[in-house]
């Protein structure tokens, strides 16, 4: 059988929740920004900052470079705020969450019963402690108490609001400027939740962080913030995933992510995205338009961006390293798997102001059925970047005949003792392959998910033990089904 | 008793009528060498018999071990025990030979309902093998066939040859672009494989092999169909003569 017909994606967390939600009639004006505000008990500061946002999205238009295709998105269309019912007052323990919500993320293979660690219970997920977030609001964070004793600080950004604001104040929009592009203007007005990480000086973070995102209501953006601070010396490593039902409608996810690493410190951020693709002949999927930016502050911090992207109709992502600090170093390692309609362009910017900043860029597309994968990066060396290095790998794999993969890599040199290396490879899984496989008695499936996966290994390595067997399954996923 | 039985092979590919009326039995505990020029489709016989994609049987039938396998699934047959050693091993960069075997192993032992090897005892029996090839063990580390040179991959396929160990091996022209002391080494592992239960379909352009592996029989293959069959000593006969007498 052709290569092109092994790809076919069975979207397995693809189910919707029936529980009763709080859903802002859709549309956007000051009066909704104020009303989400309002919901959050917001001080005036954060109050006039999402409208100062609001105000400036008004004035823009969305961004037309990426080599991506879709129908302008009505705005007017999207509800911007949808909360489960029973969390109006908020829950205050696991025993307070609807049952109907817990199944959903026991189906979705996300622990969320601590207490069955702390008793010693093996879970498949150890030393993980998650912050999930369903539709506008976050629903429980796990491990809270373990990690206070670290000094570690992990909760709802709505909470640190609240608890913290002189944190969220004194960096919130400091990476990504409300300013910055359409999508994180939009985010800055109207986000509703997301997760907010402080590891104090010194201090290692004691177990994995991590965010489940799902987007559950109909006619929903999804617009969360997440914030990450690492303060001189300390050690965190984060992880998000992301699914959502299927539905015939797209949907828009439009998150911003901030990363701020002082002196010495290191933060490491994987991501694996599974929002649902849309089907088979392209109707439905997200749309994920999503600004994540780290800026290495201090000396000798590092910020690591792994990402593993399957997911969503439309993906537009560049997670960047801003490297300010001396001897500063910044990764990014990124599989991004299209298949059927799906369209991909994503990248990274690293931006080196510092001297001796390193970067490192691995990334490896794979464009299977009918779908268009681009890889797009920056890299500016600016002329007080003395000595600084970047080395670019930039590998596509096509499937079958009918899909496309594309590389815009732009490199803007200011400094003549920097070093600078670009790879890029295209190769395509044969017929030859397969045939070779099928004759040892592999099974075709099989061998395209041998093959995808060791095209992927050097960025698999890069990810948490624990995601890493769990990003290997999705390709698979993502690669087995509808066969002979 | 016959493993593989041919009537009237018809074939094409990309429209073109290849095989025209091939007949052919072998049967078990015997080595048959298959020879003829260049484009005569030898390897379109080889890759028909293995189910590749894009081989049409126009007409005719094959029979492996009593079962029609005319639209069989590739795989299917390599479980069921047949062979092929490629004439040009491609390469399959990032999936390392040790992850590729041990799929092949697992999935052959999986359709014989038999256990799985561990792999302690995997890797164990895949570097004796290998010692006994010239093949470096560290070789299990590198990408399916990356960066081999053409006589690396012919001995890695003698190496499948062996670890599978089917019932039907087909070898097409592993022996060519070898030199002298590789052509001994993949004739050992041939001989090695050979025993009265199996049977191998050997496909030479050259009678320099079947000094180190004798053939039961001898067939010629021009244009498509079988001119001649004849003992050991007919090999002998084309290397003096070429093939041009028997097709006029
Ligand atoms: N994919 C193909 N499309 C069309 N003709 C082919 C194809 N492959 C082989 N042929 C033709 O089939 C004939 C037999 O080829 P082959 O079986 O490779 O011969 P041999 O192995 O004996 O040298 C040749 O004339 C060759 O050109
Ligand atoms: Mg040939």
């Amino acid at each position: 059988m052709p290569v092109e017909d092994l790809v076919p994606s069975e979207y397995s967390a693809g189910f919707v929740t029936d529980i009763e939600s709080e859903t802002l009639p859709p549309g956007l004006d000051e009066s909704v920004v104020r009303f989400i505000s309002g919901k959050k008990q917001e001080p005036q500061w954060l109050t006039d900052w999402r409208l100062q946002a609001y105000a400036a999205w008004r004035a823009m238009t969305p961004p037309t470079w990426a080599h991506v295709h879709f129908k302008p998105i009505d705005f007017e269309s999207i509800s911007y705020y949808s909360a489960p019912k029973n969390f109006e007052d908020g829950p205050t323990s696991l025993d307070e969450v609807d049952p109907e919500l817990l199944r959903t993320y026991e189906k979705l293979g996300i622990p969320l019963h601590e207490q069955e660690t702390l008793a010693g219970v093996v879970r498949q997920t150890p030393n993980v402690a998650v912050d999930v977030v369903f539709d506008s609001v976050s629903i429980t964070t796990t491990f809270k108490e373990k990690l206070a004793e670290a000094g570690v600080i992990f909760c709802p950004i709505s909470e640190a609001v609240q608890e913290h604001p002189e944190l969220v104040q004194k960096y919130l929009g400091t990476v990504v400027p409300q300013r910055d592009n359409f999508y994180a203007a939009l985010n800055s007005a109207v986000f509703s939740d997301g997760s907010f990480v402080y590891i104090p000086p010194g201090v290692r973070c004691p177990m994995e962080l991590s965010t489940y995102f799902r987007i559950n209501a109909q006619n929903t953006g999804q617009f969360e913030r997440t914030l990450i601070i690492a303060d001189a010396g300390s050690y965190v490593s984060y992880l998000e995933g992301c699914t959502a039902p299927m539905r015939d409608e797209n949907q828009l996810h439009a998150a911003v992510v901030e990363l701020v690493a002082l002196e010495d410190a290191q933060i490491k951020y994987s991501t694996v995205q599974n929002w649902y693709p849309g089907d088979k002949d392209g109707k439905g999927g997200i749309y994920n338009f999503v600004t994540k930016r780290g800026a290495c502050r201090g000396a000798r911090s590092k910020i690591s961006w792994t990402q593993v992207e399957t997911g969503s109709a439309i993906t537009w992502k560049y997670p960047s390293v801003i490297l300010r600090g001396d001897d500063s170093v910044g990764e990014f390692y990124s599989v991004a798997l299209t298949n059927n309609y799906q369209q991909a362009d994503t990248g990274t910017k690293m931006i080196h102001l510092g001297k001796n900043t390193k970067s490192t860029i691995i990334s490896k597309g794979i464009s299977a059925g009918k779908s268009q994968n681009s890889y797009r990066g920056l890299v500016r060396i600016s002329p007080t970047a003395d000595g600084a290095r970047n080395y670019t790998q930039c590998d596509s794999l096509l499937i079958g005949g009918n899909s496309g993969a594309h590389t815009f890599p732009y490199i803007e040199n200011k400094n003549l003792n920097a070093i600078i290396e670009h790879e890029a490879t295209t190769s395509k899984v044969s017929d030859e392959q397969l045939f070779l496989c099928q004759q040892r008695g592999i099974d075709a499936e099989k061998a395209v998910s041998m093959i995808v996966n060791g095209f992927c290994k050097d960025v698999f390595r890069e990810l948490p033990m624990e995601f890493a067997v769990e990003a290997g399954k999705l390709l698979e996923v993502s690669l087995e089904g509808a066969i002979g | 008793m016959n493993i593989l039985e041919i009537k009237d092979l018809h074939v094409s590919v990309g429209g073109e009528q290849i095989l025209k009326g091939l007949n052919l039995s072998v049967e078990q505990g015997s080595v048959h060498a298959i020879m003829g020029p260049n484009g005569s489709g030898k390897s379109t016989l080889a890759n028909v018999l293995a189910g590749k994609p894009g081989y049409v049987i126009d007409r005719g039938e094959i029979h492996f071990d009593g079962d029609l396998l005319n639209d069989v699934d590739p795989e299917v047959r390599a479980r069921a025990g047949l062979f092929l050693a490629f004439q040009y091993p491609v390469e399959i960069p990032g999936v390392s030979n040790m992850e590729f075997l041990k799929a092949a192993v697992d999935s052959l032992a999986a359709a014989r309902g038999g256990e799985q090897t561990t792999a302690v005892e995997f890797v164990k029996s895949v570097r004796k093998i290998a010692t006994a090839l010239d093949l470096n063990p560290e070789f299990l580390k590198r990408g399916v066939n990356e960066g081999f040179s053409g006589g690396e991959r012919k001995r890695n396929e003698i190496l499948q040859l062996l670890l599978l160990n089917p019932r039907l091996a087909v070898l097409d022209e592993t022996d060519s672009g070898l030199d002298i002391d590789a052509m001994q080494t993949v004739a050992d592992g041939i001989n090695r494989f050979r025993d009265a239960h199996n049977c191998v379909l050997l496909i030479t352009h050259y009678q320099r092999l079947l000094n180190h592996v004798v053939p039961d029989v001898v067939h010629v293959l021009s244009d498509g169909v079988i001119v001649k069959s004849g003992e050991k000593d007919l090999a002998v006969t084309l290397e003096e003569r070429g093939y041009a007498w028997l097709t006029d």
